[in-house]
């Protein structure tokens, strides 16, 4: 029931995530942060098997900085897509990781991007994405509302309105998501939006 | 000249490349880079519009089948280059080890590979060989010549020890030090591809052994972007180097021979 999705504007890229961690019938937490900052202008959206989740998506951020410690420049959002992949479809046909990504990046040459990864190495290189059943409904919202060259103002509208559309009619909708986005001056936290908020505890 | 400072104590250490000797020196490393003095030279010169490697064929029998193969210059990906200078054999695994590098880098990023990335790569894989494995060093120096979009048009220079730096101007092989000191005397930053050209040949003239210069014992590569913005390597053909060989004035015999 993960939702995952995610779209270019003019210079900047956005992306959303739900934040419920569900085990069986069981919610863990409601503000589980999916949405990693791989490095100072890119963003990895996650969805899939949470134990694969943190450590795919951890190990490639390390790889990243590894590059960017070795060679003295960041890789290009590109080329960090196309690492990642790789690294998908090497571990497929042993011991596959179940996680799908939107990879969204801002690179000072060719500006905002999005790329779409799925568990079995899909690459796809996207104005819009998303992963999940809400799939279902923010692909359709985007596909009607979505036009390139968007404001900030026009793309968290969207986002907001496919939010909408996930909490009323995807039965168990995840009730709290996040927003990131990706601009010339760097990846960074939007905004939340909760409609349930975990309940303080009590104190002694 | 290192060779003849080495004392009969060298002896006992000169065997295995895996150890230093007392003074802290690697004989074998040494040893390979001796074997280059005696190869034939090469030139490159960095250019604000593009690289320059020029290189001297020892191999010159009328016999040779010179119409693909080359002897000095390599091309290693579609955006870099080199010339080399020593032994052949050692430079063919090299060669080919770097465009596996190189392939392999854009297997993964589907990205052209950074050039100080790719030399740093080869030279980690040179000094390998310095260090273990009980095998000796590549009797190999390189002149690589690229362009990336990092840092534009580039030139390294690499040897044996697998220590590498960038250059603007850079010599190897015989007479490798007066070549580089004619170069320091003459270079300029704000010099244009066909100077560098020109300056190249005029250099390798007056360093090279023989007594006249034909485009039989040369070779001209250079590395450039078409006007579409693509990285070009281009061979120069043995009947434009010859004309350029007139046009700068280098095809007499040189006036002194160092």
């Amino acid at each position: 029931m993960e939702c995952v999705f995610g779209l270019v504007g003019n210079d900047f890229a956005v992306v959303a995530a739900d934040t419920s961690a569900v085990h069986s019938i069981l919610v863990h937490k409601s503000n589980e942060d999916k949405i990693m900052i791989l490095d100072s202008h890119k963003l990895i959206a996650a969805s899939g098997e949470s134990g694969d989740r943190v450590q795919f998506t951890e190990y490639i951020q390390k790889n990243v900085a590894l590059y960017q410690f070795r060679n003295g420049i960041p890789l290009t959002t590109a080329a960090a897509a196309n690492f990642t992949r790789g690294e998908l479809a090497t571990a497929l046909r042993k011991n596959p990781y179940f996680v799908n990504i939107l990879l969204a990046g801002y690179d000072k040459e060719t500006g905002p991007s999005l790329y779409y990864i799925d568990y079995i190495a899909t690459l796809h290189k996207v104005d819009k994405g998303a992963f999940g059943y809400g799939s279902y409904f923010s692909l359709a919202m985007m596909d009607r509302h979505y036009h390139s060259g968007m404001t900030v103002e026009e793309a968290i509208d969207l986002v907001d309105k496919c939010i909408v559309e996930i909490r009323s009619r995807l039965v168990v909708a995840p009730p709290n998501f996040v927003i990131k986005i990706v601009d010339k001056d760097g990846a960074k936290e939007y905004a939340w939006r909760e409609s349930v908020k975990d309940a303080a505890v009590a104190s002694a | 000249n290192c060779g003849s400072a080495l004392t009969k104590m060298s002896r006992r250490y000169d065997s295995r490349t895996t150890i230093f000797s007392p003074e802290g020196r690697l004989y074998q490393v040494e040893y390979a880079m001796e074997a280059i003095g005696n190869a034939g030279s090469a030139i490159g010169i960095l250019s604000k519009d593009g690289v320059v490697l020029v290189g001297e064929k020892k191999v010159t029998s009328k016999l040779l089948q010179t119409s693909t193969s080359t002897e000095k210059m390599y091309k290693i990906d579609d955006h870099v280059a080199c010339a080399v200078a020593g032994i052949m054999s050692d430079a063919n695994i090299l060669i080919n080890t770097a465009r596996v590098q190189a392939q392999r880098y854009t297997y993964a990023y589907q990205e052209p590979m950074p050039v100080e990335q790719l030399v740093q790569s080869l030279c980690d894989t040179k000094q390998g060989y310095t260090q273990f494995g009980g095998l000796r060093p590549f009797g190999v120096s390189f002149l690589f010549a690229g362009w990336d979009k990092n840092y534009g048009f580039q030139l390294y220079m690499s040897d044996p020890s697998g220590n590498y730096s960038g250059w603007k101007a850079a010599a190897i092989g015989a007479n490798n030090q007066a070549a580089q000191s004619m170069l320091k005397q003459d270079y300029k930053d704000e010099i244009t591809r066909e100077e560098a050209v020109q300056l190249a040949l005029k250099v390798l003239s007056k360093t090279m052994d023989s007594t006249s210069l034909t485009s039989e014992k040369l070779e001209l590569a250079e590395v450039f972007l078409t006007p579409s913005g693509n990285v070009k390597y281009q061979v120069c053909s043995s009947d434009s180097l010859s004309k350029l060989l007139l046009k700068f004035g280098v095809t007499q015999p040189a006036a002194e021979t160092s």
